[in-house]
């Protein structure tokens, strides 16, 4: 079962990282949006510095988005899936790899870039932290909420708008807490640990049902 | 272990594609299906490899204990399952991983289809031939008894498909059991087979417009 679980993830890891893979897109992508809200909202320091962790979340959310719907669909396009289907390793455990994986390519290189990039929306040191330390505990929702998304559309041709429209109010609570755990990280009312635990919570929830519900998903769709 | 089916239908969509259909086979012996285009032959394979629910009728194994028929069965489709940007060695390490039951190494199993030497190329680099051997040598990396074979010899030259049947007959001398759906004799002996023709309900027979819409 580990072998099997070790072997999907190194795999993924593997076709992220060659050529024609998505490994970069995200995190591509993530920059662009940071590096054009300044543009559009003029040099602000202090506008920018305030709504600076909404917009690295909100941008987190959307390149998160962006790679998604591929998750499943490579593996029903090209018949790799009949592969994990007819494991004897539970389907589960095989979705949590390529959860896993998704994670290590997208989530993960978001949260640890996001101090970088929010020095472009002119954020203190304590609110890159915060926001980091968000993104690694929140990031987690994101991908395993949107999995069961791509489980659902895999085997259509184009499901990257439906897939976009089921998950993300399923991220909303994820990105609500992920926000004001940040800020509450810089002032506010509120300690940062209520918010963030609550979001430590979430992340925990997504996984164990993100996980059952893809495996379902997969089972009928794909 | 021995697989029996009975009375087994298959409906996709509207459209009925074949009833009644039954067969039984045991260890060491191969049933080759045979259909016109569209007859239902793949539907079957994936039901049998269970990808897609039986409309009616069942299928039933004995002999393989706890396991479902899924997990003693090795599956060769129409789509190859290899990603281009892997090797071939990597693709079919990758399978022997998900198949578990280990039994040739990934590099003696490429050997076994004659492309040892493809082993450290990307799978997209290979022909159409070449990329369907390398699905095929996913049969040596695992120890599973019954072998799913859809369109099995489809791109192979000739010295490929007397090499294909080479390794079928060894496999059946080993008491394991092979389903494939072809239109090419597999040059197999003592094979059983079953037209999915004679299944097909009247109204959808071979001329009428609804036969030719697979």
């Amino acid at each position: 079962m580990t072998r099997a679980f070790l072997a999907l993830v190194l795999r993924d890891l593997r076709l992220a990282a060659r050529v024609g893979g998505s490994g970069a897109m995200g995190l591509v992508f993530f920059l662009m949006l940071v590096a054009v809200v300044p543009f559009a909202l003029g040099p602000d320091l202090n506008l920018l510095a305030r709504i600076g962790p909404a917009l690295l979340w909100f941008s987190a959310v959307l390149a998160t988005l962006i790679g998604l719907d591929r998750l499943f669909q490579t593996d029903v396009e090209d018949g790799a899936i009949d592969l994990i289907l007819s494991s004897d390793t539970p389907l589960e455990v095989l979705v949590a790899a390529k959860g896993v994986a998704h994670w290590l390519t997208t989530g993960l290189p978001l949260a640890l870039l996001a101090p970088l990039f929010g020095l472009l929306l002119a954020l203190t040191p304590g609110a890159m932290l915060a926001v980091a330390a968000t993104l690694v505990v929140g990031t987690p929702a994101l991908t395993f909420i949107g999995a069961v998304g791509a489980a659902l559309t895999a085997s259509l041709g184009r499901g990257g708008l439906l897939l976009a429209i089921l998950v993300m109010p399923l991220m909303v609570p994820t990105l609500i807490f992920g926000v004001s755990a940040a800020n509450a990280a810089t002032g506010g009312t509120i300690a940062f640990l209520t918010p963030f635990l609550i979001l430590a919570a979430l992340s925990l929830v997504a996984i164990v049902i993100g996980i059952f519900a893809a495996a379902a998903a997969l089972r009928q769709s794909a | 272990m021995r697989i029996s089916v009975e009375g087994l239908a298959c409906r996709r969509g509207e459209r009925l594609l074949f009833r009644d259909l039954s067969f039984s086979l045991a260890s060491g012996e191969a049933l080759v299906v045979t259909g016109r285009n569209g007859a239902g032959k793949s539907s079957l394979i994936a039901m049998l490899a269970g990808r897609l629910a039986p409309a009616a009728g069942a299928i039933r194994a004995e002999g393989i204990g706890e396991a479902t028929l899924a997990e003693v069965t090795n599956h060769v489709g129409h789509k190859e399952g290899l990603k281009a940007a892997l090797t071939a060695e990597e693709n079919l390490a990758f399978a022997g991983a998900m198949l578990g039951r280990p039994r040739l190494s990934p590099r003696e199993a490429l050997a076994r289809v004659g492309l040892a030497r493809a082993a450290d190329l990307p799978a997209g680099y290979l022909s159409a031939g070449q990329r369907r051997r390398v699905a095929l040598a996913r049969l040596f990396v695992s120890r599973r008894p019954l072998w799913l074979l859809d369109e099995p010899t489809s791109a192979l030259d000739a010295a490929s498909q007397v090499r294909l049947a080479e390794v079928m007959q060894g496999h059946l001398a080993e008491g394991g059991l092979i389903i494939a759906a072809t239109h090419a004799p597999l040059g197999l002996e003592g094979t059983k087979t079953l037209s999915i023709d004679a299944h097909v309900p009247s109204v959808d027979l071979p001329g009428g417009a609804e036969g030719e819409r697979a």
